[in-house]
Parts: C-alpha cells; structure tokens; sequence
C-alpha cells in the first residue's frame, strides 16, 4: 500500500504531462484536420519533395 | 451518347474531337479546358491522379485566368533578400477526393519556391508556404488553374471562422474535461468500493482529485461560467446559470472537505457533469457549423472577376476586371465552369447553366439568347456572351446573402417564449433549492449541501434554452438547401397555425408564362393551317406571346413550322403585331386593331367572335389575330397555364383542415375557371390590391390567422399584412421582397416541403418538452428528498439533455 503514496503524485503528474502535451498537440493543428491524413496513407509517395521528378 | 470525358465525366459532344494519352491510352475529353487541365496534369508526370481517384474532377475552364485583384496582392520583388517567406490561406474550390488533396500538393511542390503546400480535406483549403522571390501568388494561383482547382484568398473575417475557432477551443476543453472525468474516477472508485483504506490514502486521493478537477472547473467549464454571467447581466437566467452554480457549489464544498478533512467530496461528479455537458454543447455547435456552411457556400460563389468585352460585337477583344467594376450595359463573356458575377440577358451563345446554388433545382436549365441568367448560376455547356442587367451589388447572390444575413438576425417568437419560459423556471429552482437547503438543515444539517446541490444539478432546462434553438436552426438550413429562404424567424410555427391559405393566381397557381389555349378558325381555313402560318410569320420572334404560338405549333405537328410555309417581306411593329408574306400571300398576326383595317370585322359577329372579343378585354388572356389582305382568320386565345402542382398543393392544406382561398385581379370567371380545376371553394376575382388587403384584414378581424402566397411584388401590401406570406422569388426583386419566406426556386411544391418541415419542427420541439417536463417532474422532488446523490443527478441532467439536442439534430 506504500506505494500508492508514490504513484498517486506521480499520476497527477502523468496527467498533467499529458494536458501540456494535448495543448502542443492541438497548437500545432494536428486536430485540425481528422480526414485527409487517413486518405493521404493510402497513397504512394504522401509527401511533397523534389525526388519526383526524378522518376520521369 | 459514346463514352463520358476521361476527366471530368461530361458526355462528350457528337463534334467533339478532344483528347490526351494518359498512359500510353488515348483519352476522350470534353472540352479544351479538360483537355488542358489533363494534358498539365502528364506533362508533370502525375498520371496516378487518374488511377486514385474516386469521383470524376470537375469541368474545367477553358482558360487559365487570375483575377486581377489577385494580381495587386503580388508584392514586389525584393531584390537584396532571397529568404523572406510568405505564407497564406486559401479556399479551394472543387476537391472531390482524395486524389485532389496528393494532385494539389504534389503540383505545388514542384513550383519554385514553394517550400509547404498542405491541403486540409475538411475545411478544403489550401496552406502554403513560399519563397518571396521566386514566386509570386498569382503563380501559385495559374497553377492551381492548371490542374482544374480555383483558390481564393481566405477570408478569416467569415462567420464560419469564427464558429471554427469556437468549436477547436470545445474541443480542447472537452478534451481536458475528459481527461479530468477518468483520472478522477480512478480515485473515487476506491473509496466507493474498498472499505480497508486508511484515513491518510483517503485525505491523498482527495487532494489528488482536487488537483486534478481544478483544470476542469477553471479551464473547461468556461462556457457555462461565461453564459451564466451573460444571463445575470441580462437579467434573464438560463440553463447556465443553475449549471455555474452547482459547479461552484459542489466544488467548493469538496474542496472546504478536502481542506478540513472531515465530510463528503463530490469531484467525481463535478467532472463528470462538465464533461457530459460540453458534449452536449460540442454537438450542439457543429450542428450550427453545419447550418453556416449553407450561407458560406453562396459567399464563396461570386466570382472576383470578370472577362469584359469592350467593343462587342465590333471586336472578341477581352479584358479581365474586378467584377465590382462591372456597370449596367457591359458585355462580359462566361465560359464554360465559370459563376455568372452579375445578372445579365444572354446576347449571344446557348449553354445550360446550373442553378442549383441559388433554387436547389439540381438540372441544368437551357439558356439561349434573349434570355436573363441571375448571378450565382455557372454556365455549364457553351461559352456565353451577355450583357450586365444590374451591378454587382444588386444582383440576385448579393441581393440574396444581404437576405440570408438579415434573416439570421431575428428570434422566432417560439425561441423568445422558450428563453423566457427558461428564466422562470431557473429563477424558482434557485429559490426552491434554497428553501430546501434550509428545510434539510432543519431535518439533517449532514445532508443539506450535498441535497442543495443535487437539486441544482440534476434540473434541467436544456429542452428550452439548447435544444428549441438547434431544432429551428436546423430546420432553416434544411429549407435553404431546398431553395427556400426563410426571411422573417416566426415563419415555420405561424404556418402550421394557419387557419387560411390565400393564393394569387397569376404565376402563383399559374405559370406566369402564356400557353396557346385555344385556337378558333374565322374563315374556312383550317386549323393547321392557321397555325402553321402563325407560327412560320412568328419564328424570328422573341415575344412571349409568339414562343406560346410556336411551342404549340412544335406540338401540334412539327412538319408545319418552316417547310409548308415560305415566308419573306417580315416586319415586326413594335406593340402591334407581325406582318410577313407567306406562300405570296400577305398576313398581319397581332392585336385586332392591327389586322382589323385590312380585314373589315363582320358586323353581325359570330358566337365564337363574341367568345373572342370578351375574351379580348381580359388583362390576364390575350387573344391574338391573324388575317389576310380581306379577311380575318383565326384567333389565337392565349392564356396562363395551371402549374401542375397547384392541385396537390391545394390538396395537402385541405387536407391538414385549413380553407383555401384564390384571391384574384383576374376577371371572377376565370378566376372561378382555375379554381374549379383546383377544388378551391373560395374565389374572389377582380380583387384590386386595396380589395384584397380588406380581405385578409377582414379575414384576420374574424380570427383567423392568415397564411398569403403570392408573387412578392404586385401583392406586396397584402403580403406584409397576413400573418405569414411567401413569394415565389426570382431575380434582383428579391431585394422588393415582403414576404416572410421566398420560394427560390419557384415551385409552388416548396410550400409543402415548408408545411412538412414545419410540421415535423415543431413535432419535436414538443416532443423535447414532455421529455424535459416528464424528467424534471420526476428528477425534482426525488432529489429534493434526497433520493438522488449528487453523481446520479449529474448523469442523469448530462443524458437529459443530450437526448434532446439529439433529437433536434434529426432534422438535419
């Protein structure tokens, strides 16, 4: 039971830890857009970058 | 038709003889603008669009164009430093799937210059980031061009921005709220279950809990705190009120327990409350993002430019302009994809265009020259040459958003009755839940807070203050999508209270446009023959009275238009009639005082020319003549057709109980005549407009509550007096409107739809307040005797009023 005292602060601090991660998170937009990621998986080469015009 | 366009899946036209290889196979195209748009689209090598997608990508405009206001925010070039970037937003217009966001991106990327371009599905727009010196947003926007896409600059002042900023920050609250709920859960579930934890573990937990409901209550429970203060302000308590006080009540107590050591704690439910309730709100918000995204769309539709010709018909020579400089009088071209920016009469060219944005009628409507096309309609088929009829600014979509605009403004009285209903009912829960505090403080001082609380949490005023709102709000959206604009707020409760339908008839019940009725021969010439002739002298005329004649005549028999009939010598007197020869033969077709001095009238007339000439007087029907050098041939009785769904319309109101009545400027006979073919029993013809305000006044003395359907602007005294009216809307004379709802797209059916969704509205809307009533009835008095612990009250308002919200949403 000893260890409730150590684990009970340390999950106030876990969640705490995680709301300042959410407002990083949400700051950076990653919740702005919940449907062209799940699109963009799906395809080949997802991200723009010069290589592609090498293929040609 | 042979296989549809490989890009934008049009039908192709028979002289079509476009195409692009894509993969090594040749393509069929529709257009040079598809063509184009698909050839780009190889040429950079992303042919894997084609094999992605999932829908056909939009038609695309024949050439690339920038609007030249797009062209001044091209800043200019610093020539010392290379590094500055520029970033902006912009609406895309046309993303169909998700092949559209990887074409857009990976087309971007290879400009120079662009270091980010990212496409958000949702929003469907555009964020970019560039180099200032080797590219300019006019590239960015020829490019997009290119691929088929339009962008505009993003407006950040829109009102959907500002319900987006809302809806990420109840997003985020939700978030922390739930957050909160289960780790506070953890901690309480212990000491509900456990029965060994010792007093020390006890007093850790409950500081935890503490801790952790701190960024609930202060954070997350900001919209009720703030709708609460709002209501004090405004003396009118609402839901939020009773909400703000049990958080701060059952917060505070907790958190004096905590302090002391000693007494109940009730975190759990005050999470649990926060959270269950910002869902409610977080569905309620979207369900009014969703009713703005109707209004966006319209703003999005006017087209920043447009292409002038300046010395039509003399020259093509083409300008591009803002399409606020356009004037009265100015010739503009509108190619195929493009929105028409300002109301104008087609001159040249034949298309269809689409209307959808503006009626709801989702089938392209033929356009050809003479006729007027409003702004806010895209030209689908053909490229068209017209000319401006209203500026801008007093066009149809403009006329039309300053409408939509002014409507939201309003409260319906139904929403006035339910905000005012709401604040008696927190006011006496307020002073209930005091006297009961006391009354248990007599009875259990132990158990006074926590049943205080209970009482305040646990009532329920959303079915008033939420979900009467989000139902009419839906509601409204849903009729703007169908083409009906609801101008005045009260329009949807005073309609099912109606107790008398009054119709106009002219374009109301009827067409509005002239249908050939009825032909009577004068002579011995036949009737074929009459009409054939007619219709031969008729051909090169745009009057609404000859297309009733040649459209008969295309009825009647084809073969007698053009073949049988050689016509030359044709002149047109303007306001008289038409007098071409025929097979020789000279004929006059117009009014009887034009033919008349070449063919004496019979002096002892006939029964079928008395039948003529009273049909003649009439201002609705007009009779035109046609003879010959000596006699007088036929008469052509055209009149207004009955629209084929007034029966029904008739029918459902009849149905539902109300009395119909046809009021009418119309000589009584017709009048009587439309009536019968309808079932109306009430006619009134020769009805001026002086008469038929006294009608509806008189109507309205005797109790009834009267519903007016006209066609806006000759009615429009009468209009404004019923107690609920519509207008069969059209064009820049909306602006005139006095109606309290316009049918946009002019089918006599969107009354019904109205009624129905009226019905089904308000359906609800009673349904949500026995619910609420039942709930509270019962919720009440077991809280108030204690029966319900502050958690189960908290969870049984949270289900409460989501159910409500939920069930306003159904009508979405």
């Amino acid at each position: 039971m000893e260890a409730l005292y150590l684990l009970i602060p340390l999950s106030v601090a876990i969640v705490f830890g995680a709301i300042w991660l959410f407002f990083r998170m949400s700051d950076s937009g990653q919740f702005d857009d919940l449907e062209s990621p799940a699109w963009r998986i799906l395809q080949d080469d997802d991200k723009p970058n010069d290589s592609t015009e090498l293929h040609q | 038709m042979n296989t549809p366009c490989f890009h934008c899946g049009l039908p192709i036209p028979d002289n079509g003889h476009w195409s692009v290889v894509i993969n090594n196979t040749t393509r069929p195209m529709c257009c040079p603008g598809c063509q184009a748009v698909a050839q780009s689209i190889v040429e950079f090598g992303f042919t894997d669009y084609y094999d992605m997608r999932t829908s056909f990508a939009t038609t695309a405009t024949e050439h690339e164009l920038v609007p030249p206001e797009l062209r001044l925010i091209d800043k200019e070039k610093n020539s010392e430093d290379d590094t500055e970037i520029e970033e902006a937003i912009y609406s895309v217009q046309h993303i169909r799937c998700a092949a559209c966001v990887w074409l857009i991106e990976r087309r971007l990327a290879l400009l120079p210059g662009v270091l980010s371009a990212e496409v958000n599905a949702t929003t469907e727009r555009l964020h970019i980031r560039w180099k200032n010196k080797s590219c300019q947003a006019s590239d960015i926007l020829i490019t997009m061009r290119a691929i088929g896409y339009n962008a505009f600059l993003f407006n950040s002042e829109q009102h959907s921005e500002q319900l987006e900023r809302t809806r990420k920050k109840l997003f985020r609250q939700l978030f922390i709220a739930g957050l909160a709920m289960m780790q506070v859960m953890m901690y309480a579930l212990p000491a509900y279950l456990a029965t060994d934890v010792d007093a020390d573990m006890t007093q850790l937990m409950r500081w935890a809990s503490l801790l952790l409901t701190l960024p609930a209550v202060v954070y997350s429970a900001q919209p009720f705190f703030r709708g609460a203060w709002q209501d004090i302000k405004n003396r009118l308590p609402g839901m939020d009120v009773p909400v703000a006080l049990g958080i701060t009540a059952a917060f505070s107590a907790s958190s004096m327990a905590t302090w002391r050591g000693s007494g109940e704690v009730y975190f759990d439910s005050v999470t649990m409350f926060i959270f269950l309730l910002l869902c409610s709100r977080y569905l309620e918000l979207s369900a009014r993002r969703k009713a703005a995204s109707a209004l966006d769309k319209l703003q999005y539709a006017l087209p920043a430019s447009a292409t002038r010709m300046m010395c039509f018909p003399l020259t093509n020579e083409m300008e591009l302009v803002a399409a606020a400089q356009l004037c009265v009088d100015d010739v503009i071209q509108i190619k195929p994809g493009e929105v028409v920016p300002a109301d104008c009469l087609v001159l040249k060219g034949e298309s269809a265009v689409d209307l959808s944005l503006l009626t709801g009628e989702c089938l392209p409507q033929p356009k050809s020259a003479g006729e007027k096309i409003p702004s806010g309609a895209v030209n689908i088929a053909q490229p068209l040459v017209a000319r401006v009829t209203h500026s801008v600014d007093q066009s149809t979509l403009s006329v039309l958003i300053g409408l939509i605009n002014r409507a939201g403004l309003g409260k319906p009285h139904l929403a006035q009755w339910a905000d005012r209903v709401a604040a008696w009912f927190v006011g006496a829960l307020l002073i209930f839940s005091i006297v009961i505090f006391f009354v248990w403080q007599w009875i259990d001082p132990i158990r006074a807070w926590p049943i205080a609380i209970a009482v305040l949490v646990v009532s329920c005023p959303c079915a008033l203050s939420l979900a009467t709102p989000t139902a009419l709000a839906a509601a409204t959206n849903r009729l703007l999508r169908q083409g009906i604009l609801v101008v005045q707020p009260h329009v949807l409760e005073t309609l099912q209270r109606a107790t008398h339908i009054v119709f106009d008839k002219t374009g109301t019940l009827t067409q509005g446009q002239p249908v050939l009725q009825q032909l009577v021969t004068l002579s011995d010439l036949s009737e074929a023959d009459c009409l054939g002739i007619a219709a031969a002298m008729e051909q090169s005329s745009n009057h609404p009275l000859a297309q009733a004649i040649l459209n008969a005549a295309a009825a009647a028999d084809t073969s007698a238009v053009g073949e049988n009939w050689f016509v030359d010598d044709v002149q047109h007197i303007v306001g008289q009639g038409i007098e071409a020869r025929v097979n020789g033969i000279l004929y006059r077709l117009g009014t009887r005082k034009f033919v008349e001095p070449k063919a004496p009238y019979d002096p002892a007339p006939s029964p079928a020319s008395e039948a003529v000439s009273g049909k003649e007087s009439s201002n609705e029907s007009t009779s035109v003549f046609l003879a010959s050098n000596t006699n007088l041939l036929a008469s052509f009785y055209i009149t207004d057709t009955v629209r084929p769904e007034a029966a029904t319309v008739v029918n459902h109101f009849q149905q539902q109980g109300k009395n119909c009545i046809l009021l009418s400027g119309d000589r009584q006979q017709i009048a009587e005549t439309i009536a019968n073919k309808l079932n109306i029993k009430t006619v009134f013809g020769d009805c001026l407009p002086e008469d038929k305000l006294a009608f509806v006044q008189e109507l309205q003395k005797e109790g009834a509550i009267v519903a007016m359907i006209g066609d806006g602007i000759n009615d429009a005294a009468v209009l404004r007096a019923a107690d609920v009216s519509f207008a069969m809307g059209s064009g820049a004379a909306l602006a005139q409107t006095n109606a309290d709802c316009v049918l946009l797209s002019k089918q006599l059916s969107s009354l019904t739809e109205v009624d129905t969704i009226a019905a089904k509205t308000l359906r609800i809307i009673r349904q949500n307040l026995i619910w609420a009533s039942l709930y509270n009835v019962l919720a009440i008095p077991a809280a108030a005797l204690g029966f319900i612990n502050p958690w189960l009250s908290a969870i049984g308002m949270s289900a409460s009023s989501v159910v409500v919200v939920l069930n306003a949403l159904r009508l979405r």
